[in-house]
């Protein structure tokens, strides 16, 4: 039987744990915000990093377009077959096209797009930047006089923040026409009807709200992937522990981000 | 250098294909820029517009000829509705625009009726003839009042 | 060439350095002593300016590297090299590309010349003819050769050298030895070089700086260091597991943490 004292000094103890938690990701948000903030201002100074940009596109960009592709596909396909069935009941299947369309376009696109991303490329970041910290390479640029914070962190962020959204558009076109193929060709849904409910519910903003979260997604991507590889501790379990955190807190975050942006623009 | 060329063109085609992809659906579906070329707009003023929304559809006989682009209250306390109108779509000056649901409990939409004037409206117009929303809380509120009297 | 000035680094409450008087002259080798934990990397580090000292001075002849700007620091750089402990060659590029790193982001020399002298720099360390090599396909001695032909990519007049003989084989260490003695003697240049290796270290060294718990000990020439009869000198030269530098890192009696005497300091 625990007496009062004990379970107050227990209390105690796991207030001051959450208290010490906050304090130390407040810290790391801090910490994370200046890093980014530091490498980006180098986008405005020579020498000019375009080049690295591109490599990073390459490797970040390209790297993820064909899982990108699959995920769409078959995000499209899932949701004309789980959204005829719901439909057919309350003999509305006409609806099935707009349905689709705003459910990829606001929301599975850039969600899912972001997941994606994080999977293939924002692990990679974070493996990446903490191998070469492990390594001394981050020094050793430093030794030849390149700056890690232009080299390093700034082109990868600046590719997640561009890539994103091209990557997402390409989700949504892919993911509409598979739902069209499931709904259409599959199920029998009236082309017509599929189409013009699709072209008529969708207005310009659903287009807008989903590329702006697709940017911010990439952009957050980007810095804690390379805020995470940068402050991994130099040893082997340092980097994999920085990696598993990377996809975690970048995960969350997405997930956090998305449910504010969806708010500010219903 | 040979292969950051090959990368380079590589890049280059992702970022068309992404562009294309969000020109595609910006002009497809969110018929950005497109709408605002090819079509007219039309003013029109309802006693009670309730239920509609910006990017309601505008139909005549069930078929989509344009779009509601701006709702707004005017000085005279009824609701002023702006309707972007295809431009190959030509109304007479005495159409009728009223506000119907799409079934019973569908969303409101404007339709529109011909009617029987050879002149023809253009960009700027206002609709003379206009029917307001069919509330059907006031119609059952009626036939209980008028049963009670 | 490098000098500093009551040169101080703490660790949060750990002193890795305190009041370090050093002065590095030029052509000369320079070799830095002390077991692990002595400090010698955290100075390495300082005198290249890759981190920044908590109190004291660095000048690099005679210009201050403490509150120096990026940019300056930078250009100072080009006049600097450094071969790492575990070479740190970027693993995306070829060994040639390693080499010409340096030369393709601070020049504007065409590929032809570019072509010529990393040819010449990996011949120098025997190892022309693997440029197309990528790190990861290197034994450790080789890849410590091309971290060495790029450090020197730009004719520097300073190199660095942490651990540089560290895991290595006898044969590949004396090799790395060699090419550090014939750049002092033939080359000109200025190297630093930091080891717990004695033989090496006093083999290459013109003069010897030997560390203890962030102090400097001994300093002077390798023979000075050879025959002093410091007691902490000769435990270290000739590696005898107790002696001044003891054995036992405790801080707390022995018997004492047996017994779990209360107010028993213990060692987090």
């Amino acid at each position: 039987m625990m007496n009062t004292v004990e379970k107050q000094s227990m209390m105690v103890q796991w207030l001051g744990g959450l208290g010490r938690w906050c304090l130390q990701s407040i810290e790391k948000i801090g910490d994370a915000s200046v890093l980014s903030a530091v490498s980006l201002a180098y986008f405005f100074k020579r020498p000019w990093q375009g080049k690295h940009i591109v490599l990073q596109m390459y490797a970040l960009g390209v790297g993820s377009l064909i899982i990108m592709a699959i995920t769409g596909a078959f995000t499209g396909m899932v949701l004309a077959l789980q959204g005829y069935y719901t439909l057919a009941k309350f003999g509305s299947e006409s609806l099935l096209g707009s349905g689709v369309a705003l459910s990829i376009l606001r929301e599975l696109g850039p969600v899912l797009g972001a997941l994606m991303l994080i999977g293939r490329a924002g692990s990679s970041i974070t493996a990446e930047i903490g191998i070469m910290r492990v390594t001394e390479q981050l020094d050793a640029l430093q030794m030849m006089a390149i700056n890690p914070h232009a080299r390093v962190i700034l082109p990868r962020i600046i590719a997640t923040t561009l890539a994103l959204p091209l990557l997402v558009s390409i989700f949504d076109v892919i993911g509409l026409a598979a739902s069209y193929v499931v709904g259409v060709e599959l199920l029998g849904v009236n082309s017509g009807a599929f189409l013009g409910e699709m072209v008529a519910k969708v207005i310009p903003m659903d287009l807008y709200a989903g590329w702006l979260k697709a940017l911010c997604f990439g952009f957050l991507v980007g810095v804690i992937c390379t805020y995470m590889g940068y402050r991994a501790e130099p040893t082997t379990e340092g980097v994999a522990h920085a990696t598993t955190q990377a996809v975690v807190v970048s995960s969350v975050s997405i997930l956090i981000l998305d449910y504010v942006l969806t708010s500010f623009f219903l | 250098m040979q292969s950051y060329r090959k990368v380079e063109v590589i890049v280059g085609i992702f970022v068309l294909i992404g562009v294309l992809s969000m020109s595609w659906m910006a002009i497809k579906l969110g018929q950005i820029g497109g709408m605002g070329a090819s079509g007219y707009s039309l003013k029109a003023t309802f006693a009670d517009a309730g239920g509609l929304r910006v990017g309601a559809d505008v139909m005549m006989a069930g078929v989509s000829i344009g779009r509601l682009s701006s709702i707004a209250l005017n000085d005279d306390s009824e609701a002023a509705v702006t309707l972007e109108i295809q431009n190959d779509v030509e109304l007479s000056t005495d159409a009728i625009a009223a506000v119907r649901t799409k079934g019973i409990i569908g969303e409101r939409y404007v339709r529109m009726s011909q009617g029987a004037d050879d002149e023809v409206l253009t960009d700027g117009d206002e609709l003379e003839e206009t029917e307001s929303a069919i509330n059907i809380e006031d119609l059952i509120s009626k036939y209980i009042f008028q049963g009670k009297e | 060439m490098i000098r500093t000035q009551h040169l101080s680094r703490k660790f949060g409450t750990m002193t890795a350095l305190d009041d370090v008087n050093i002065h590095v002259k030029p052509h000369e080798a320079t070799v830095i002593m002390g077991g692990s934990g002595s400090g010698k990397t955290t100075l390495l580090r300082l005198l290249a300016s890759l981190e920044c000292p908590t109190s004291g001075n660095i000048y690099f002849s005679d210009e201050s590297l403490v509150g120096i700007t990026q940019k300056r620091l930078y250009e100072l750089r080009a006049k600097m090299g450094m071969v790492f402990q575990y070479s740190a060659l970027l693993n995306s590029l070829s060994v040639f590309e390693n080499v010409a790193f340096p030369l393709r982001e601070h020049t504007d020399l065409d590929d032809f010349i570019i072509q010529t002298m990393v040819t010449m720099k990996l011949e120098q360390v025997g190892l022309r003819g693997f440029e197309h090599m990528m790190p990861s396909q290197l034994s450790g001695g080789m890849a410590k050769r091309v971290a060495f032909a790029r450090a020197i990519a730009m004719d520097p007049e300073v190199v660095f050298f942490d651990e540089p003989t560290s895991g290595l084989d006898p044969i590949s260490a004396g090799v790395i030895s060699n090419m550090i003695l014939d750049l002092t003697k033939k080359a000109k240049m200025t190297s630093i070089v930091v080891t717990h290796d004695v033989h090496a270290g006093l083999d290459i060294a013109d003069h010897v700086i030997l560390l203890w718990q962030g102090k400097v000990i001994m300093e002077g020439t390798s023979d000075m260091i050879r025959n002093s009869d410091d007691a902490r000198v000769l435990q270290f030269i000739e590696g005898r597991p107790d002696g001044p530098i003891p054995f036992s890192r405790s801080e707390t009696a022995f018997v004492d943490d047996l017994m779990h005497k209360p107010g028993t300091v213990r060692m987090a």
